[in-house]
């Protein structure tokens, strides 16, 4: 009895040993971030360096002086919102199309959502800035939201499409008997169970608009977003504000995963139906 | 609603999206990979596939995808499965897990060119705790194993998250009574999660795997960082044909390549991992 | 319920913050002074004073190449004024950009204003600033000179038994050289090494010398940082004490200097049998076809062009004006610096000074790419030094056939296209 306890025990601690590596492994490197955020010139190019942060608001006093920061801030928030907007809602429903239906041309249509994540946009700013200024689309929030959703979309589809495969068909058959069109079974019972889901590629909509450079610095002119601003000369800049500048990008997009973290993880017991 | 007419209208926003927005500056710029001078050629191909780095470029993309993927599967299935059991805590470990999402590549380059330059982190901590006299020169061209090493982690770090949210998403859907049948008839944790999660698993592994390998092909800016001159990525190449040469046609033939690849391997992927419709039960 | 009516609120909102009016200003579209606080000082130190108000926007060669084509093929657009190098300029086509030699401004320097016609009549650019590459190391390293050597005055052996001293004293390579992706690599070969070892560049390409060139070159190697194929910016290794001696492009070392001035020294690129070669670096301003307002575009290359404009780009950027002004005597210590280590290279009795590759249109970056690939293969792939120099040599050759550009100092002139021998 004692050595099953024991094994349990032991196990119990490989457990949270593991977890607390992996968190270790994950937040270690962003510490490093902070610490030469946080850090005087003279000890970013320090050696050996400090592990802990001396404080030093330098770095962060020099971006917050920065022309135009927040506008381009403000403007990158709109385009991430607005790119999250345009691709959860035209791509679900493909999702669950692809989940639900068969139909001629199935998997041509889901070769073309690949080809758009697997082809460099650098190479396709051209022709699309071309297009953009004549259809006066150019410098545009909602131009560049439009340019981040074919990036988007790929995630949208295929994420939403797995997660409609994971729902039995017969749920949905089962609330049909019940008197439930095929519209409100869905707003009923699938859209309550794939919210996770959705906040799976909210997240990621947001994410990868939040950090495209290309595409922004392209497209944009007057109404340039934060990394087009900062990150695309950041790497060029000076090692104290090449830091401070990353560490900028980094904390709005954590702010908002875990702003939707609710969604992604509240769900988590609805399985149990 | 005619059944028939559904699908084709569900898919038709993002259709016609693609169309414009994607479609379009395609074919235009594929036009250009086939042209040369304004007459249809090959010329394009030869000029990529005969220039001497790109077998080298093509190999080291192939190996870091097929090393990275695999050990990034394996990662967050672990993680996935670990959070799924967690009792307490479990929203701020997800939490900590996904992080590394939020951060660019660019970004992500910067902070590992930190930790493994000559004067960086991990040569601080080293030297700290005794272990090295002298800071060691991990990124040098005579140890091109070593910034194989860095590139790797640094692609584990920052990539895996992609997948472990998709999976996390999936393995929530799988009904906890499958579990508790099998605890019942006494199936260890490691058969559980064999004959349960996997299979049930299915179509969000396959997401997982096929947007995962679809941006490994495409992984530049990191290793970039971490292997300056001394680890070509088609990715690279493509940029440098487009804007150090200004040769669109180079460029445009070169990616046609790279997606090539892409979905040869999707298809792969979509074959071992097919997903029956409205998975049964 | 409540959850989309919070989307739609959140949507128009948006849209609503999304329409904000475009202003006059006029928008400077540039390759130049990309460093964050270089372009804030260009903002507020040089562009400030300029009325209409200027939008300066520095970004790197790709957006900045792809957004001016874009306006191109759309026939119209909102750049202004376009701000980039030499290489940058000769890659367009000349008639998308607006002749420019009635405005009657000029550089001093005659042979920037023939380069700034891009091979028409008339200046299709005004050239704007100018810098170099030198020479930097830490005060650390000058212990290590060798017996007799003159810093001022060095040559390539020089340079190499000193990396080579420094090395072992140490017991670390600390020559630094920018290797990186974006180092500036290409530049040391085109414009320091082959004019110092082979008094030219395309026509002695695969000469005798040069392979001299590339061996004494691999022994420099045997004490460079071997992480150098990761630097781009060696004010970094500079201050990180990574790389001791190096060699870079002014404005890439101005950290450096500005961080901690009484720690390095700048001196010029060393002689080889051929002299003492360097290169200068010209960026030009030009007006695109498509401006909006091309008055007002003018205006802005003419403030730029003030003595006063100059000496604050100077200030801002650590590139030197390109027309006669009284420098003040407060400038930063970089400029100070790299400002006498060109004047000394430019006075040296052995200067061997080459010019910028010209003539080659859109395939710069192919030129560039032959000697990049030749390091590479040389240097780093340790291929033999004769047989790299005979392939690499055929693609030479086909750069400058293709665009018949003739040759540039220091290799001797010639009639048609640069001959490969």
């Amino acid at each position: 009895m004692t050595a099953v306890t024991d094994t349990r025990k032991a196990g119990r601690w490989l457990y949270v040993a593991s977890v607390g590596l992996l968190c270790a492994w994950v937040i270690i490197p962003l510490y490093f971030l902070l610490i030469n955020t946080l850090s005087s010139p003279e000890t970013v190019n320090s050696f050996p360096k400090p592990f802990i942060p001396e404080f030093d608001l330098g770095s962060l006093q020099f971006f917050a002086g920065f022309q135009g920061m927040l506008v381009a801030l403000k403007n990158s928030v709109v385009v991430a919102v607005l790119t999250m907007i345009i691709s959860i809602s035209i791509g679900a429903p493909a999702g669950y199309a692809l989940s639900r239906f068969d139909f001629r041309g199935k998997e041509v249509f889901r070769l073309l959502i690949l080809l758009t994540r697997a082809f460099p946009l650098p190479l396709l700013a051209l022709p699309l800035a071309v297009l953009f200024i004549r259809t006066g689309l150019d410098d545009t929030a909602v131009g560049l939201a439009l340019v981040h959703t074919t990036l988007a979309i790929p995630f949208a589809v295929l994420i939403t499409f797995s997660l409609f495969s994971g729902i039995p068909i017969e749920l949905e058959e089962a609330a049909w008997t019940l008197g439930c069109t095929r519209f409100t079974a869905f707003t009923k019972v699938v859209l309550p169970l794939i919210l996770p889901g959705i906040a799976a590629s909210a997240i990621f909509a947001f994410v990868i608009s939040w950090n495209e450079v290309f595409a922004a610095a392209v497209l944009t002119i007057e109404n340039r977003t934060l990394p087009a601003f900062l990150l695309q000369t950041l790497a060029e800049s000076p090692m104290h504000l090449k830091f401070a500048g990353g560490f900028i990008l980094v904390v709005p997009a954590l702010i908002f995963i875990f702003a939707v973290r609710k969604y992604l993880f509240a769900m988590w017991g609805i399985a149990n139906r | 609603m005619n059944a028939r007419l559904l699908p084709y209208l569900l898919i038709l926003p993002v259709t016609l999206f693609l169309c414009v927005f994607f479609l379009y500056p395609f074919i235009l710029v594929a036009q250009q990979a086939f042209s040369n001078g304004g007459e249809a050629s090959l010329q394009n191909f030869r000029d990529v596939i005969g220039y001497w780095k790109f077998p080298i470029s093509l190999r080291n993309t192939f190996l870091l995808a097929i090393i990275v993927v695999p050990i990034q599967l394996a990662l967050s299935l672990l993680m996935a499965t670990m959070v799924s059991k967690m009792k307490k805590g479990r929203d701020l470990v997800l939490y900590v897990w996904t992080i590394p999402l939020g951060i660019s590549d660019l970004a992500a380059g910067i902070i590992w060119l930190a930790i493994f330059e000559q004067s960086g982190f991990l040569n601080s901590m080293l030297a700290g705790v005794g272990a090295v006299d002298a800071p060691v020169n991990f990124l040098s061209y005579q140890n091109t194993f070593i910034v194989f090493l860095a590139i790797m982690l640094a692609e584990i770090w920052r990539a895996t998250a992609i997948m472990l949210v998709i999976i996390v998403a999936g393995i929530g859907l799988i009904p906890k009574e499958y579990y508790e049948a099998a605890e019942v008839f006494g199936a260890s944790p490691w058969k559980r999660f064999v004959k349960i999660t996997l299979p049930l698993l299915r179509p969000s592994l396959q997401t997982a795997l096929i947007l995962r390998v679809v941006l490994a092909f495409e992984v530049f800016a990191v290793v970039a960082a971490l292997g300056g001159t001394l680890f070509p990525v088609l990715m690279g190449e493509i940029y440098s044909y487009q804007f150090d040469l200004q040769n669109g046609g180079n460029a445009a033939a070169l990616a046609l390549i790279v997606l090539g690849i892409s979905l040869a391997f999707t298809l792969i992927i979509l074959r071992a991992l097919r997903v029956p419709k409205g998975a049964t039960i | 319920m409540t959850m989309s009516t919070r989307i739609a609120a959140a949507a128009s909102a948006i849209t609503m913050i999304a329409a904000i009016p475009a202003s006059a200003e006029v928008l400077f579209w540039s390759t130049q002074a990309r460093p964050a606080e270089e372009a804030q000082a260009m903002r507020q130190e040089v562009l400030g004073g300029f009325e209409p108000g200027v939008d300066y926007q520095p970004n790197e060669d790709g957006p900045w190449l792809t957004r001016l084509q874009a306006e191109d093929q759309a026939g119209s657009g909102s750049i202004g004024v376009l701000g980039a190098l030499h290489g940058n300029f000769s890659a367009i086509d000349p008639d998308k950009l607006v002749d420019l030699g009635d405005m009657g401004i000029t550089a001093s320097s005659e042979t920037f204003n023939s380069l700034a016609k891009l091979g028409t009549d008339t200046a299709q650019y005004v050239p704007w600033m100018q810098a170099s590459y030198i020479m930097a190391a830490s005060r650390q390293a000058l212990d290590y000179l060798p017996e007799g050597a003159d810093i001022d005055a060095l040559t390539y052996d020089q340079l190499i038994e000193w990396s080579a001293n420094v090395h072992e004293a140490t017991g670390e390579p600390k020559f630094g050289f920018p290797a990186g992706p974006k180092g500036l690599k290409h530049r040391f070969f085109e414009g320091y090494l082959y004019p110092s070892y082979t008094d030219g560049v395309v026509r002695t390409f695969a000469s005798p010398e040069a392979v001299t060139a590339w061996e004494k070159f691999s022994e420099l190697w045997e004490h460079t940082n071997p992480a150098s194929t990761n630097f781009s910016f060696m004010q970094e290794q500079l201050l990180s004490g990574d790389a001791w001696i190096v060699f870079d492009h002014t404005s890439r070392l101005a950290q450096a200097f500005n961080e901690r001035p009484d720690d390095f020294v700048a001196f010029p690129a060393p002689a080889g049998p051929a002299g003492r070669g360097f290169m200068p670096v010209l960026a030009g301003m030009a007006i695109p076809e498509t401006a909006p307002d091309k008055d007002e575009a003018r205006a802005l290359v003419e403030y730029m062009m003030t003595p006063e404009a100059q000496i604050a780009t100077l200030r801002a950027t650590s590139f030197f004006p390109v027309i006669d002004v009284e420098l003040p005597d407060d400038l930063p210590p970089a400029v100070k610096a790299a400002g006498d280590a060109v004047a000394k290279m430019s006075a040296a009795e052995d200067a061997n000074p080459g010019l910028l590759p010209s003539g080659l249109g859109d395939r710069g970056g192919d030129f560039d790419r032959v000697f990049n690939d030749t390091f590479e293969r040389i240097i780093l792939a340790g291929q033999p030094i004769e047989a790299v120099l005979q392939d690499q040599k055929t693609a030479l050759q086909r750069v400058m056939e293709e665009t018949g550009a003739p040759c540039w100092a220091p290799d001797a002139p010639s009639e048609g296209a640069c001959p490969v021998e």
